[in-house]
């Protein structure tokens, strides 16, 4: 019983933490554009003169 | 990058979207904001592909027709749009997937504890980890169940039922009852089966929301928006950019060539020709003078001209028509859709089941809490999870069958009706024509003239020349080097080739009645005409033989005279009815609703709007006037007509694949019922039978991933 009182809070702690990240990252619109961000890795930034 | 956050800090940034029809690849992505970055009043622009628009945040004096041009200097085509950009179907998908991530979390945590319950928990165990499901299920009820609460809620207070009812019903009660359980350390509670069920119901309502965005998203992309404003002449001689909405009668506006017009008017200066497609359909230029009246929406080709407004925003002849759209619009939200039609016959059953049920049960003497315990169990059982998810999941697979196809579906009651029709009826030009000139003779040009041709014509952006440039880069003619091009509006283009001159320009008079020509001439030799014609869209035969194979006759409804629409009916072999208004195309349409036909409308005009509206099912190509394209429940893309045999296709294919997916569905309930309210269901049974009968639906569904072929 001692390691249910320790797991089952892991669990469901480890649950919300993805679903609050899941809700984070609606609201930051990371879906709007799926297409989008699948082409934009492509892109090459090395040619902006970073410091 | 740098560069723009300079400015963030100084002035409040304004924000404009613009559709960017042409972003196509990663390049395009960093050519547009990288390009837009180089402009000093621009400090940063986002492109969203899949939507294909670009939101740019820029200095607050920076004027439409300056943002517009920063983006041509990039190489692309804007156009503004000026709806917002929370709108309340993107906010109702947002909600969604929020409340099906909810549930899932729910479901997945409350399944780990009963499955320890079912393998043999016991005791104080048990309840802890019935207490536990309960503090996990009732939040997310109260939360992932408002959309079917809201909705059960809005029907019955209208004294109607619909799917929703028996959910919310369901839901609640045996929410209640597994608390009831819970309490009074009872054996089972069906927490699980609850959430699941949630879950189940909010994918397909989902997937029903995603393909209404998917189509929402892209027809938006291809709207040719009708002017956001014009330069007006104020009263002090200076020009000024104002937006469509702040024109009133009686201001001047000043028209370039190549501009729509954003009002009504009457021309007081200059001389040009007007396209008129987007009203009449006609494709022809007309000339105008001073004097002639001009409507919103059409668009100046040949010379700048000067229009006193008469009628702005809502007086305007497009707003009229706009107006007869809705009127026609309204007896299509009338259709119910299938599941609804369902839910009508299955709802009272499934409650008259479960009531009967728990009599049954208490007659026979067994305690009114396990009565209760057992009609909870059909409840739960018949719920229409399975149903719920065979509309929808059929639904989206063909949506996006039929997208990769270039057909966008805007809905799924949509593809519903689409099924149904039994008789089509085409607009000609730009439906069953491609709309636009095509220069039919430039074979017959030699590789000299051909390079001429395309140094000329692509120089300028009138509707011939840009018809010429597109036939002869499609072939890879190379351009010639000319030198001192320039155009004369209404007349042609000019320049100087090893010291000729050559022009490409009206033709004489003895061409005219020939229809629409330009001609080649070049110094000392005999000048070469270019004839243009609409041509048909490819496939068009094919489609209405293969349409007339489905059972469905066609005919034509043309707002064009007699004269051109004759020899488009010979070919195709059709009846068609000529000189339409856009009321006479109601009134036809109407004409066979009450003879019981079901008529697809296909067209593309501003005058199609009101029947596109009209029709029981309608389609538009993607080269269709704004109105056309908001109005038909199908776009497709590309010069090919099959798209609309390919569509009716898929959508009754769907319509078979949902009738299998009902008999599923009942199926299971033959089965499954008995066993409920025999009492043999448990909660482990219940929540076997659920995901197992959703699985099948949706496998069943996924054949549909071939139908547009």
């Amino acid at each position: 019983m001692t390691g249910l009182a320790l797991l089952i809070p892991v669990a469901l702690g480890l649950g919300l933490l993805g679903l609050a990240g899941f809700f984070w990252s609606v609201k930051t619109g990371q879906f709007d554009d799926a297409d989008g961000a699948a082409l934009r890795i492509l892109i090459d930034d090395d040619d902006e003169d970073c410091p | 990058m740098n560069a723009g956050s300079s400015l963030t800090a100084a002035v409040a940034l304004s924000r404009t979207d613009f559709v960017v029809p042409a972003i196509r690849c990663a390049g395009c992505i960093s050519k547009i904001e990288r390009g837009l970055l180089t402009n000093a009043g621009i400090a940063h622009a986002r492109v969203n592909f899949t939507a294909k628009r670009v939101s740019i945040s820029h200095l607050p004096d920076m004027t439409m027709p300056q943002l517009v041009a920063a983006i041509a200097d990039t190489g692309f085509e804007a156009q503004p749009i000026t709806e917002l950009a929370t709108d309340p179907a993107a906010a109702e998908a947002h909600q969604l997937i929020k409340a099906m991530a909810v549930s899932g979390f729910a479901m997945m945590n409350i399944m780990l504890l009963s499955v320890s319950i079912w393998s043999g928990a016991s005791g104080v165990t048990r309840d802890l980890f019935h207490w536990l499901s309960a503090m996990i299920a009732l939040p997310t009820v109260i939360y992932s169940g408002q959309p079917f609460f809201r909705s059960a809620w809005s029907a019955l207070r209208k004294r109607r039922t619909n799917m929703d009812v028996p959910i919310s019903i369901g839901v609640s009660i045996t929410t209640m009852l597994s608390l009831y359980e819970t309490f009074n350390h009872g054996q089972h509670a069906y927490f699980d089966g609850v959430v699941m069920l949630l879950f189940f119901l909010l994918t397909g309502r989902w997937l029903d929301a995603v393909m209404r965005d998917r189509a929402r998203d892209g027809v938006s992309a291809l709207l040719k928006q009708t002017a956001p404003g014009a330069m007006v002449l104020g009263a002090d001689g200076k020009t000024e950019w104002m937006d469509a909405i702040a024109l009133h009668p009686g201001m001047e506006m000043i028209i370039a060539a190549g501009e729509r017009l954003a009002a009504d008017g009457i021309v007081i200066a200059g001389k040009s020709s007007f396209d008129l497609s987007l009203l009449t359909g006609e494709s022809a230029a007309q000339a105008v003078d001073v004097g002639d009246v001009v409507h919103a929406g059409t668009l100046n080709i040949d010379a700048p001209v000067s229009v006193r407004v008469t009628a702005a925003g809502p007086d305007t002849a497009i707003a009229d028509i706009a107006r007869l759209m809705e009127q026609a619009g309204q007896s299509k939200s009338l259709y119910v859709r299938v599941a609804d039609r369902a839910a009508r016959f299955y709802a009272p059953a499934v409650h008259t089941l479960a009531l009967a049920s728990f009599a049954g049960w208490m007659i026979a003497g067994a305690g009114w809490h396990e009565s209760l315990l057992i009609a909870v169990a059909v409840l739960i059982i018949t719920c229409p999870c399975a149903l719920g998810l065979a509309v929808p999941a059929a639904q989206i697979v063909v949506a996006g069958a039929l997208m990769r196809a270039g057909i966008l579906v805007k809905d799924g009651s949509a593809l519903e009706r689409l099924a149904e029709v039994d008789l089509a009826m085409f607009d000609k030009t730009g439906t069953l024509t491609r709309g636009r000139p095509e220069p039919v003779n430039l074979d017959d040009a030699d590789a000299a003239q051909k390079s001429v041709l395309l140094a000329l014509s692509r120089a300028s952006r009138h509707p011939l020349s840009e018809a010429i440039r597109r036939a002869l880069e499609a072939e890879n003619v190379v351009a010639a080097r000319v030198e001192q091009l320039s155009e004369m509006p209404g007349s042609g283009i000019f320049a100087i080739l090893d010291g000729k001159a050559v022009s490409l320009a009206r033709p004489d008079k003895s061409l005219a009645h020939e229809g629409l020509a330009t001609e080649l001439r070049v110094d000392g030799y005999a000048p070469f005409a270019v004839h243009f014609a609409d041509l048909l869209r490819a496939g068009a035969h094919d489609t209405l033989n293969k349409m007339a194979d489905m059972g469905i006759s066609s005919s034509i409804l043309s707002g064009d005279r007699a004269l051109s629409v004759s020899p488009v009916a010979r070919t195709l072999g059709l009846t068609a009815q000529t000189s339409m208004l856009p009321q006479d195309k109601l009134d036809a349409i109407a004409r066979q609703k009450l003879a019981g036909h079901k008529v697809l409308m296909v067209g593309d005009g501003l005058n199609d709007g009101p029947a596109l509206a009209a029709g029981y099912a309608s389609m538009a190509p993607a080269s269709a006037s704004d109105a056309g394209q908001h109005a038909a429940d199908v776009v497709f893309m590309g010069d090919s007509l099959a798209p609309v045999a390919t569509a009716i296709r898929a959508a009754r294919r769907t319509q078979q694949v949902v009738r299998q997916n009902f008999v599923l569905a009942i199926g299971y309930n033959v089965i499954a019922v008995p066993l409920a309210i025999g009492g043999y269901v448990t909660p482990l049974i219940a929540a076997a039978a659920m995901s197992g009968s959703s699985l099948i639906v949706v496998a069943n569904a996924l054949r549909l991933r071939s139908a547009a072929r």
